[in-house]
């Protein structure tokens, strides 16, 4: 996969201080279309500041990012995954009184338009959205595997649906760049290669890009077609699975000196 | 999976049908109830709690959009009831000798209430929604204590005494009728996308804003649309008492109202109207117990909280169409059951 | 000239009373998180010990001023009571709960005062008989320096007892952590009852002030004071004593200054106003810390 593509994700010298610390820096990446790219790194690394910073919920204090060109900075949250790119989160954020099907209708509102007085009188063009997005919604369950779920309460899912009822979520938001946070943490064997199947999927269906955080190395290995490793917030190593696996920078980073094994302990 | 449905889905329809059954049904039973004299001297008195009632439900339901399906706390919505009642009162004011008939004028008066309220509620909710939980509480009695002074302050409102002699166009048929409309209206928009948005913000406003969802605007949309319910509800509160005074809409009437969203169920509009009712009625009924009657309530929503903290009806909503299908389906069941036994 | 010295006299005056009330908020916010809105109460039960106890103290021959410690003992027992019946059962469910218990409880209070006292506002004896100083033209109320003193001390005594003994610094490791407070041999429970005793203690010394400044007590004089003495908990920082005191002096201060000089029908506004604004603008208060959100 060494073609070039034109970039879904350009992000230039991103950083962020906090308080003094630099949590992110000089962060450089660049995602083509539908591609599918590890972001690893030891606990505390800076990983999921990353997906912050990509999504609005920080802003970067330095350096830039352009979603196929647009610039990012300073949009809030809800504007960038308008932009077109949706998330999900390391410590699963469902709406949890919700059921399964609401939970991924919510992410398909702004695709919704019409407005307070159609939805006080009950008017046709209401009737027809509805009915159009609960479609759409249950085919997204299908994908994820959800969709004799639907009616579920989504804090009664086991943990392994409710990852996946997450990325049924950010793809119901019709995005182009898909950020998944840890999205295996926790699953055995079976659920994570049920996941792999749905990303390769849902890659395959929606021509989208994927930016994978990911703690199992063997899996970041087996399905990202190229890898960044950050520690410290500091960019330390890029390029192929097998590049990665031999780079010293990497085996110093995730082995650990003698000295650096409170690297582990803090998240 | 169903064809795509274009039009409204049949069973939906027919749910409406009942519904609209029922309320005229009770409305029916009412005026039958008054204009019988079935009551003989009590009627016109009845009527009176009849008429709080309705009012009370306006606002309780209202409150209950923030504190139900928000899942925030406003302890000023008295504060937003006065501004809808000192404008809708001011507006007739000036044009009660004019000739317009008193339906229009009582209309004017709702409309002038809710829209002055729902300004109010913009103003107040674009900085206060930025604060949450108990921040946010205190926010909103601040910005009604400073309703209150403002209104003890202006010459038009009273100078701070009672204002009196407003007209009298509260009629329990009509005010009925506008709670009904009210709550249909707010039960709307609770089962739409805004309703359905404001719940997953209430579940988890990081999520929701990882959705897309602009959670600002939607805070900020539901506060005005609460107020601007307020605002009617004051509306009526002003042309039927027709006198009123600042301290009338304070603190303690915010926490009442609150006290009534919480023990009928928060998240529940029928719970809302249930609570309402029942807890504006009785009181009134037992007027020689009525020193006791905030006494009660107080030691209601302690052990609610204790024992049933989502409130006595939860997120239940009281469902006449899901009765009457069980009733069919028990009376089905009878004539089958009664078919085997004959054969 | 005189004007300015009096009213910086009142001010400070009123700022003690804020101060102390606000302390009980602070305490208690700081440690379960909860705003405690029958903490306004208490002063009402004090204001209303006072009123029943004076007399009892005057008849008995002994200074009225002695009722103080009957109105302490009675608004501890109130704040415990308080704390262990409602608020301890619904510790666990979350902030609303505790929010609206809190509110239930307030409201329980000054129903229960209605129904026991009656609605009139019954107006207390005098406690202190202290002659009015006079300094250059300067009419000071030597009460009120009596009143500010009695709270300066206090405060002082709550911060060493705070800062030195094992009680206070076991009230300050539980809301920084409270797992590891029980790890340490810390009764979590204790504390927050302790908390809630001496909180509800200071609103009795508040009561006294209060009492000696505008003889009176009515059913919802705790409610509204209580709510200005939260300002003043916030403005300072809430969970911060010595923030609350400075909010209680800063707010109390401005209050006057604004009903002399600049719209005495406003003052109230004015203090909810300042609310608004530091919680809006620094909702940390002047001596608070951050708390951020972790995504």
């Amino acid at each position: 996969m060494s073609e070039v593509k034109k970039p879904v994700l350009e992000v230039k010298h991103l950083g962020i201080t906090f308080g003094g610390l630099k949590a992110v820096d000089d962060f450089c990446l660049e995602i083509g279309e539908s591609e599918l790219v590890g972001l690893i790194g030891p606990n505390g690394a800076g990983k999921t500041t990353v997906f912050n910073l990509l999504t609005g919920v920080y802003q970067p204090t330095e350096g830039t990012y352009y979603l196929n060109g647009l610039k990012m900075n300073g949009k809030r949250t809800h504007q960038v995954v308008r932009s077109g790119i949706a998330r999900t989160f390391q410590n699963i954020r469902l709406f949890k009184k919700m059921t399964v099907l609401e939970n991924v209708i919510v992410a398909m509102n702004m695709h919704m338009s019409y407005s307070l007085f159609a939805s006080v009188f009950r008017s046709k063009k209401f009737w027809r959205e509805e009915a159009e997005i609960e479609k759409r919604a249950r085919e997204l369950l299908e994908i994820v595997h959800l969709e004799d779920k639907a009616d579920y309460i989504a804090e009664n899912l086991p943990y392994g649906q409710q990852r996946r009822l997450e990325i049924a979520r950010a793809l119901a938001t019709g995005m182009k760049l898909l950020l998944l946070d840890e999205p295996a943490a926790g699953m055995n064997p079976t659920e994570t290669a049920e996941l792999l199947d749905i990303i390769h999927v849902i890659r395959k269906k929606f021509q989208i890009s994927v930016l994978l955080i990911e703690h199992d190395m063997s899996l970041v290995m087996k399905v990202c077609e190229r890898i960044q490793v950050i520690d410290y917030g500091i960019t330390i190593a890029h390029g192929t699975a097998e590049e990665i696996a031999n780079h010293p920078e990497v085996i110093r980073a995730y082995l650990g000196k003698e000295e650096s094994e409170d690297l582990y302990a803090d998240n | 999976m169903n064809p795509l449905n274009i039009k409204m889905p049949k069973e939906k329809k027919v749910s409406y049908v009942i519904n609209i059954f029922g309320v005229l049904a009770i409305f029916l039973l009412l005026v039958l109830v008054f204009e019988s004299n079935f009551l003989g001297g009590r009627t016109t008195y009845i009527k009176g709690i009849c008429t709080t009632a309705c009012y009370t439900i306006i606002m309780v339901a209202s409150l209950n959009l923030l504190t139900g399906f928000m899942g925030e706390f406003s302890l000023g919505h008295a504060g937003f009831m006065s501004v809808g009642a000192y404008s809708s009162a001011i507006v007739t004011n000036a044009l009660i000798g004019s000739g317009i008939p008193n339906f229009f004028l009582f209309l004017i008066a709702l409309i002038i209430g809710g829209f002055a309220a729902a300004l109010t509620g913009i103003a107040v909710g674009i900085p206060a929604l930025r604060l949450r939980g108990d921040y946010l509480a205190i926010v909103t009695v601040a910005f009604a204590e400073i309703i209150r002074v403002a209104f003890c302050n202006f010459e038009v409102t009273g100078n701070g005494k009672t204002m009196s002699g407003i007209a009298r166009l509260s009629n329990f048929y009509w005010v009925f009728w506008v709670m009904v409309v009210c709550v249909t209206i707010m039960y709307m928009f609770v089962r739409s996308r805004f309703g359905r948005t404001v719940k997953a913000i209430r579940e988890d406003y990081i999520a929701a804003a990882a959705s897309g969802i602009n959670v600002t605007f939607y805070k900020v949309l539901t506060f005005t649309i609460s107020a601007f319910f307020a605002g009617v509800g004051g509306a009526i509160y002003a042309h039927y008492m027709t006198a009123m005074i600042p301290t009338n809409f304070n603190f303690m009437y915010s926490a009442e109202f609150l006290t009534q969203v919480i023990i009928g169920g928060s998240g529940s509009l029928t719970g809302s109207i249930i609570g309402a009712t029942f807890l504006s009625a009785l009181p009134e009924a037992m007027r020689q117990f009525s020193q006791y009657r905030m006494l009660a309530y107080s030691i209601v929503l302690v052990l609610v909280m204790i024992f049933r903290p989502g409130g006595i009806f939860g997120t239940y909503e009281f469902s006449l169409t899901r009765i009457l299908k069980k009733l069919l389906a028990k009376i089905k069941q009878h004539k089958s059951d009664d078919k085997e036994k004959h054969s | 000239m005189s004007l300015l010295i009096q009213s910086v006299v009142n001010g400070l005056n009123q700022g003690a009373i804020y101060a102390l009330i606000a302390l009980g908020y602070t305490m208690v916010y700081g440690i379960i998180r909860m705003i405690n809105f029958a903490h306004g109460d208490f002063i009402m039960v004090g204001s209303y010990t006072l009123f029943y106890t004076i007399p009892l103290m005057i008849h008995a021959g002994m200074p009225p001023w002695l009722s103080l410690f009957v109105a302490i003992s009675v608004c501890v027992f109130v704040g415990v009571a308080v704390e262990m019946i409602a608020y301890k059962p619904v510790r666990k469910a979350g902030s609303m709960s505790a929010l609206i218990t809190a509110l239930a409880m307030s409201l329980f209070l000054q129903n229960l005062a209605m129904v026991l006292f009656g609605a009139n506002p019954k107006s207390i004896p005098a406690i202190f008989t202290l002659p009015v100083l006079e300094f250059f033209g300067v009419k000071i109320q030597s009460k009120y320096l009596l009143t500010m003193s009695i709270g300066i001390v206090i405060m002082l005594a709550l911060s060493i007892f705070v800062k030195s003994t094992r009680i206070g610094k076991a009230m300050r490791a539980v809301p920084q952590d409270k797992q590891a407070s029980t790890l340490v041999g810390i009764s979590v429970n204790r504390i927050i009852t302790t908390t809630f005793a001496l909180g509800s203690g200071l609103a009795a010394v508040a009561a006294l002030m209060y009492c000696s400044t505008y003889p009176r007590a009515t059913i919802d004089m705790g409610s509204m004071m209580g709510l200005k003495a939260f300002v003043a908990a916030v403005l300072g920082g809430i969970g911060s004593i010595p923030g609350a005191m400075i909010g209680g002096i800063l707010v109390g201060i401005i209050e006057i200054f604004v009903k002399v000089y600049i719209a005495p029908g406003w003052y109230e506004a004015i203090t909810y106003g300042i609310l608004i604004i530091v919680l809006l603008v620094k909702p940390t208060g002047i001596m608070g810390k951050n708390i951020g959100v972790k995504v």
